[in-house]
């Protein structure tokens, strides 16, 4: 938000029964337990599985008081590419935002047309979340991977953070095996960003 | 202990740590994650003893709390909106007789139409019921309300409701730091009923009072309601010496001293209505927050020397009175009783309708101006109120209204912010 | 000072004078140590069914619990004449809240006990019909569903006597009442299939049901001694003539129950995790006009143009408890006869 530099705002948005909610809490988690304040919220409806649903993560060095939803993100995370011709997935986000999409497709191949044209290129990233749950998992939930993803993104939280507190919330070997699903997604992005750099760099 | 923990989780193990010996419950949202979280609490043996009773309405939840009550036990309960109408007869009743139940209310709007998104039309339908009524900022406040209610109602034998913003605070996962055991024990000394159902001493509880005395039953309990607006105040002091928190009290100035306009609201929105309060400050403007945390009973006299040099005085609420306006204006303006200062009412956040930073300012911004009208409906689309005046006008059958503004609105999923 | 003929034994009641049986087999009423519950004083008509089932019910259950009983109220006629703010008739620990809520209430107290660890004392809750049948229905299921340790008293004058007597769901069909008149082709209350409450708590498998009337106050007590043996959620359904209500003389109250029962409109009977383990015969069966004609409720059904058809439905419905609970058995045939 204006005025907070400090303030780093997500918004996730995924279908009901793929962990958003989860996802936003244990981005939460993992910036608290690196000594920050953060928020997380779920856009509070009454959504059955397969609905559109989004949920909210605040970070900030300051204690957090606003209560809004978040209106004007600094990183939006995609759990569900088939919401990206449904949902006005990136209103209010900035030029200097980050965007994580769930897709084995690259970024170029979604077809934004323009759109993100302005935007940081290593900071548009797609990263095939679901294909590496189904590896480690077994199962189709790409939440805990893409925050993997998110932290190899944006360096908001760190890949230590992320693994401590996906592995406080899925107990014993769910644990273990989301773990190894947020390491590869992070090792997936951070090659990406590489790539990238190297791209702009020749 | 600091935790990142949800709202309701918060609320459920401080409860527990009060020792509730009954606790009733009746699912509705967004109030189940806290009874859910207590009934877990006690089937894992961790808050015992106590008797976790799943009961078949929220009737019958006040019901069992008022016999558990007046047999001696602390007793506590949770509702929400519809639940809280659907008990209301009890809820009544529980304070008539004086019955020291904590409730929490977890604010959600009533139907119809259905709505299961927080404001708070629940808790002001039962405004005059008797019940000391405290709103929550934030989820460490909601927390540790619970300790000071449990002991303000049993001081006083009142029941207390606790009421904290549905989904946006009870499920909210933010950083709450969670009462010792010890610490609760020490603040809360056990239950010394002043009534009780005891075999020893007989006494008949909730017999029929005609005209002849009825009315000074009454007024003792508006009196005992006053008395809680002198320990409100030092149970927060004596919180805030043991903890370090500032927590509770009856209304929560910021930067209001020199404040020209002051904003006055309850529950969740004081947060980013500070955020939007620090951002004028900034730029020289003299606004400030007043936050009401006791509602009932009201703090006139606070509010009257909160408000006193303030030259515009803007109340938020998230209810009003169909057909009259703002309910907590009409409580403000009764209690600074100065024609000088201009009182205006911004109804917001209905049915869950968010309230942005940057629609804040914008009635911030309308204030300074003197533009903003006595009672105004904050990011209300006329336009669309308008089409739906114009069908009924054009048609004896235009059907029912709230679903024609559904389809002329669309669908709210299309909407990233909804 | 009227002399008064001094009766050793009730001629046609089949009822023994206590003063005719041993010491340990008299009433809890005969007895001098009796606690008195509901004392005198309270506001009740005279000839009430309900201020004298009440009285002997929770005597019974004191003497049963050596007086640790707390029993909780719903409103109506009992809780209103009972105390007379600033009197009151209970002797006991008594706690009145709301009309629908008494079974919930009971279940209050019965978990507070449960959860200060105290054992001894026992819950009684009661109601009359409207507060049992109707508006208390849905807490007293749910009551029932988790087999509370309350037993809950329902004192069934058939209709809502306390606010002028208004229908409720225990009415009986053609009677009249202030909301079914006596008016029109078909006068009095409705036919319907009835709400029979011991049976749906029977339905919820709950440890003990039993039906009583006041015309038998001996088989009263017994059955609330017996309810205070089991733990968990019990009914006892005692039918308690109203004379307001139903047009009656005050003293034809003990009378006219007992005809409720011979008829065999009102089966009067004992189960236990809902099967039916005993029922009281029919001693002296009698067709349901006796029982009709003697309350003006009734009235409409008699006189000039008497409606045959009507009593014959009624009938048949004493007929179809009769059968269904066996009320008339070879044995107490040849017993009567």
């Amino acid at each position: 938000m204006k005025g907070n530099k400090t303030m780093f705002q997500i918004r996730i948005h995924g279908r009901g029964g793929q962990g958003v909610v989860t996802a936003a809490e244990i981005l939460s988690v993992a910036a608290f337990d690196e000594g920050r304040h953060a928020q997380a919220f779920p856009s509070f409806g009454s959504e059955r599985t397969g609905a559109p649903v989004v949920s909210f993560c605040r970070i900030d060095d300051r204690l957090i008081r606003t209560h809004e939803p978040v209106m004007e993100p600094d990183a939006v995370i995609i759990q569900d590419v088939t919401l990206i011709h449904q949902v006005d997935l990136f209103s209010g986000l900035s030029r200097d935002g980050y965007v994580l999409i769930n897709t084995s497709s690259s970024f170029s191949e979604l077809n934004f047309g323009d759109f993100f044209d302005q935007f940081h290129p290593d900071r548009l990233m797609t990263c095939p979340a679901t294909d590496i749950a189904l590896e480690h998992l077994g199962r189709p939930l790409p939440n805990a991977a893409l925050l993997g993803g998110f932290a190899a993104l944006t360096g908001e939280v760190t890949m230590g953070a992320i693994d401590k507190a996906v592995r406080e919330h899925f107990a014993g070997s769910v644990g273990e095996r989301n773990a190894a699903a947020v390491k590869a997604a992070f090792d997936y992005v951070a090659s990406k960003i590489k790539q990238v750099a190297r791209a702009s760099t020749n | 202990m600091l935790r990142q923990i949800e709202g309701s989780r918060a609320i459920a193990e401080t409860v527990a740590l009060c020792r509730p010996e009954v606790v009733c419950a009746y699912p509705i949202s967004p109030q189940t994650h806290i009874i859910e979280a207590v009934g877990e609490l006690v089937k894992a043996g961790t808050l015992t003893p106590c008797e976790f009773i799943n009961v078949e309405s929220e009737f019958a939840a006040m019901s069992v709390a008022i016999g558990a009550s007046a047999t001696g036990a602390r007793a506590y309960t949770a509702t929400s909106s519809q639940g809280l109408l659907f008990m209301m007869e009890a809820v009544y009743n529980a304070a008539g007789l004086g019955l020291p139940i904590v409730m929490t209310l977890a604010n959600r709007a009533i139907g119809a139409p259905i709505n299961i998104w927080n404001d708070h039309s629940d808790a002001m339908a039962v405004r005059d019921s008797g019940w000391i009524q405290l709103f929550a900022e934030s989820n460490q406040e909601a927390a540790d309300l619970h300790v000071q209610a449990f002991r303000l109602a049993e001081e006083l034998s009142i029941p207390v409701m606790v009421c904290v913003d549905g989904f946006i605070l009870t499920h909210a996962v933010e950083g709450v730091d969670l009462l010792e055991q010890s610490f609760v024990d020490a603040f809360l000394p056990p239950y010394e009923p002043r009534q009780v159902l005891d075999t020893n001493a007989p006494v008949s509880i909730g017999a029929m009072v005609g005209p002849e005395a009825f009315e000074e039953v009454r007024y003792l309990a508006h009196l005992r309601q006053l008395d809680a607006l002198e320990r409100i105040p030092e149970i927060a002091q004596e919180f805030f010496e043991a903890s370090g928190r500032d927590s509770g009290g009856l209304v929560r100035p910021y930067r209001t001293d020199d404040a020209e306009v002051i904003v006055v609201a309850m529950g969740s929105v004081l947060g980013t209505l500070k955020d939007a309060v620090d951002l004028r400050r900034d730029l020289g403007e003299r606004v400030g927050v007043l936050g009401v945390t006791s509602f009932r009973p009201f703090p006139s006299e606070a509010i009257r020397d909160a408000l006193k040099h303030a030259r515009q005085v803007v109340v938020i609420e998230k209810a009003f009175s169909i057909g009259a306006g703002g309910v907590l204006s009409s409580d403000i303006a009764i209690a600074m009783h100065r024609e000088e200062t201009l009182l205006r009412t911004v109804v917001a956040g209905l049915g869950g309708r968010a309230i942005t930073r940057r629609s804040l300012e914008k009635v911030l911004d309308d204030a300074s101006d003197n533009e903003l009208a006595p009672l105004t409906f904050l990011d209300l689309d006329h336009d669309a109120v308008d089409r739906e005046r114009a069908r009924m006008q054009a048609t004896r059958r235009s059907g029912p209204s709230a679903e024609n503004l559904l389809r002329d609105r669309g669908t709210v999923s299309q909407k990233a912010d909804a | 000072m009227t002399s008064q003929d001094v009766h050793f034994y009730q001629v046609g009641s089949f009822a023994v004078g206590n003063r005719l049986l041993e010491q340990e087999e008299r009433t809890v009423q005969a007895q001098v140590d009796r606690t008195n519950s509901i004392d005198s004083g309270h506001r009740a008509c005279q000839g009430c069914g309900e201020a004298l089932g009440a009285r002997y019910a929770l005597d019974a259950a004191m003497r049963a619990t050596n007086g640790q009983i707390v029993a909780v109220n719903a409103t109506g006629c009992l809780e209103v004449f009972s105390t007379p703010y600033p009197e009151t008739s209970w002797r006991i620990p008594w706690l009145h809240s709301l009309f629908g809520n008494a079974p919930a209430v009971a279940t209050g107290v019965a978990a507070a006990l449960r959860a200060k660890g105290i054992e001894d004392v026992r819950v009684v809750a009661q109601a009359g019909d409207g507060g049992t049948v109707d508006i208390g229905f849905g807490c007293l299921s749910g009551m029932f569903e988790r087999n509370d340790d309350v037993l809950f008293i329902c004192y069934d004058n058939e209709g809502y006597m306390n606010t002028g007597v208004q229908r409720s769901a225990a009415t009986p069909p053609a009677a009249r009442t202030a909301t079914t008149k006596a008016v029109g082709a078909e006068p009095g209350n409705t036919f319907g299939q009835g709400k029979d409450l011991p049976r749906i708590a029977m339905a919820h498998n709950i440890p003990y049901v039993a039906t009583a009337t006041v015309a038998d106050l001996h088989d009263l007590e017994r059955k609330v001694e017996r309810a205070m043996e089991f733990h968990g959620a019990r009914y006892l359904h005692v039918l308690v003539p109203c004379p307001l209500g139903w047009g009656s003389a005050s003293n034809e109250t003990i009378h006219i129950a007992r005809l409720a029962k011979e008829s065999g409109l009102f089966p009067v009977f004992e189960a236990e995790d809902g099967v039916v383990r005993s029922v009281s015969p029919i001693r002296r069966r009698v067709p349901v006009e006796e029982y009709l004609k003697l309350q003006r409720r009734f009235a409409h059904l008699f006189g000039p143009h008497p409606r045959l058809d009507v009593i014959a439905r009624i009938q048949s419905m004493a007929d179809a408890n009769i059968e269904r609970y066996g009320l008339v058995s070879p044995e107490s045939l040849e017993e009567s006869s």
